[in-house]
């Protein structure tokens, strides 16, 4: 890495969905050890602009960028880089939430999976439930997991949609803490949030998405939250 | 070129090669399958579906048809088309009711080994429900189908329906009116596989010269490898992106 490369960049990314522009020429870059947060009212695109740097979404103009690998022409391998959260967990309800680490487990390939996966639980505090189906999960227990499947082949590149949703205090502090540890590790992490006083406290920038374009939030208007 | 990338400190370690690719294959229907064992809810409905079915079969040509032989054929295969839709509906249906989908598609993996885990799944619903159904057949029309040769075209056919359908409802899956769209699609494509099944199972009913039932299954073989080659070609299409 020579530490200028921006592990994500967006650049003139558009996307219209029928005959709405829901982004317009939308440019970004998150680099190792940065997190971003995106703010912005519902429907304000920020969900979009997540599902296309994560791949899932087709842009209409632009190009997003991992690292040095333009998204367009990447193969599938560049998803081994990028650890999502969604509102929805993406776990299985009838899988416990060890047969469910230990699936994606091997859709990564992960090396020393079961070690990886003891650690995981036990740091998201889910290890006494590690053999119970994840329906019988509570909100706050279900997004702990999401976020252990999310980070379990350590990505580069993490991408939160509205993590924050629906957790409890506890659940909140450890999300705290776990961003914390990801601007340490050197992730380049990209929030979408509705909460400003949240963003704030986690992120290095924010961005507010609104109309379709990025309106980056200075320090002065942060400190106004 | 991912140099860059790699030196973050990614666990997951690219593997390539025929065998991780089965593993990979091997793991999302080892998935299917586990979650099927507890929620009980693809199976069961196709099991209860085409026992009913065949009641109903029954009760229909019940003291109308000389020999049972003549229907048999044709209400075997009816069945094993009819179900089969349940079951692929549930296919992709489930995991977008459950938001899993996007779990998936996020894995680095190549599109076809997810769409070979979920055929290696259906085939196996499939069969456990053939072979529910074969004996209730013997019992109600008291036919035997339990035939070397009627049992490798049931394979082959099941084989065909499990790879076109499983395609189709991938290609489905996302549409608002998935479960009216499956079959209507899937129905006229899977023409030439029932008309060989039905056929090859008359011959061989009918003890007609063995020579006539190989034909029927070398069809079938045929009609496998066209869709198997089509949905591997297009298969990393249709889920590509968005």
């Amino acid at each position: 890495m020579t530490g200028q490369t921006p592990l994500i960049r967006c650049d003139k990314v558009t996307k219209r969905f029928g005959g709405k522009r829901v982004l317009r020429d939308v440019s970004l870059s998150v680099s190792g050890g940065e997190i971003l947060s995106l703010v912005g009212a519902n429907g304000s695109g920020k969900t979009t602009l997540l599902r296309i740097v994560a791949g899932l979404e087709r842009l209409d103009a632009g190009e997003v960028w991992l690292g040095p690998v333009p998204l367009s022409a990447a193969h599938h391998e560049i998803r081994r880089y990028i650890g999502v959260v969604d509102h929805a967990p993406l776990l299985y309800d009838r899988l416990t939430a060890v047969e469910n680490l230990q699936f994606f487990a091997r859709m990564y390939d992960l090396a020393a999976a079961e070690d990886r996966i003891t650690r995981l639980l036990h740091a998201f505090e889910l290890w006494p439930r590690r053999d119970d189906p994840v329906r019988t999960f509570s909100r706050g227990m279900l997004q702990r997991l999401a976020i252990a499947r999310a980070i379990l082949h350590e990505p580069p590149v993490l991408i939160l949609d509205e993590p924050d949703s629906g957790l409890d205090r506890e659940s909140l502090a450890m999300l705290a803490g776990l961003l914390a540890e990801f601007r340490r590790g050197e992730r380049a992490v990209l929030i979408s949030t509705h909460d400003r006083n949240r963003a704030a406290a986690w992120s290095d920038r924010i961005c507010e998405l609104r109309e379709g374009r990025l309106h980056p939030i200075t320090d002065l208007e942060r400190s106004e939250q | 070129m991912m140099d860059e990338l790699t030196g973050r400190g990614a666990v997951s370690e690219k593997k390539s090669g025929f065998a991780a690719y089965l593993r990979r294959v091997w793991a999302v229907a080892a998935k299917d399958v586990r979650t099927e064992l507890r929620a009980r809810e693809i199976v069961v409905t196709m099991a209860a579906f085409a026992v009913l079915a065949a009641v109903v079969f029954g009760l229909a040509f019940d003291l109308r048809v000389p020999r049972a032989e003549l229907v048999v054929p044709g209400i075997l295969w009816v069945i094993v088309l009819f179900t089969g839709v349940l079951g692929l509906q549930r296919s992709f249906g489930s995991e977008t009711d459950r938001g899993t989908l996007t779990g998936l598609l996020l894995a680095p993996v190549e599109r076809s080994a997810i769409y070979f885990g979920k055929v290696a799944a259906n085939l196996l619903y499939f069969l456990i429900v053939e072979a529910l159904l074969a004996p209730t057949l013997l019992i109600l029309f008291d036919v035997n189908l339990a035939q070397p040769i009627i049992l490798l075209g049931l394979l082959m056919g099941t084989l065909g329906y499990a790879i076109v359908g499983t395609l189709f409802a991938a290609l489905t899956v996302r549409s608002r009116a998935r479960e009216a769209l499956l079959p209507v699609l899937l129905l006229p494509v899977l023409a030439p596989l029932f008309i060989a099944g039905v056929s090859l199972t008359a011959v061989v009913l009918d003890a007609r010269p063995a020579g006539e039932a190989w034909r029927w299954v070398g069809i079938l073989a045929l009609y496998d490898a066209l869709f198997l080659a089509i949905a591997l070609l297009l298969f990393d299409l249709i889920w590509e992106q968005g």
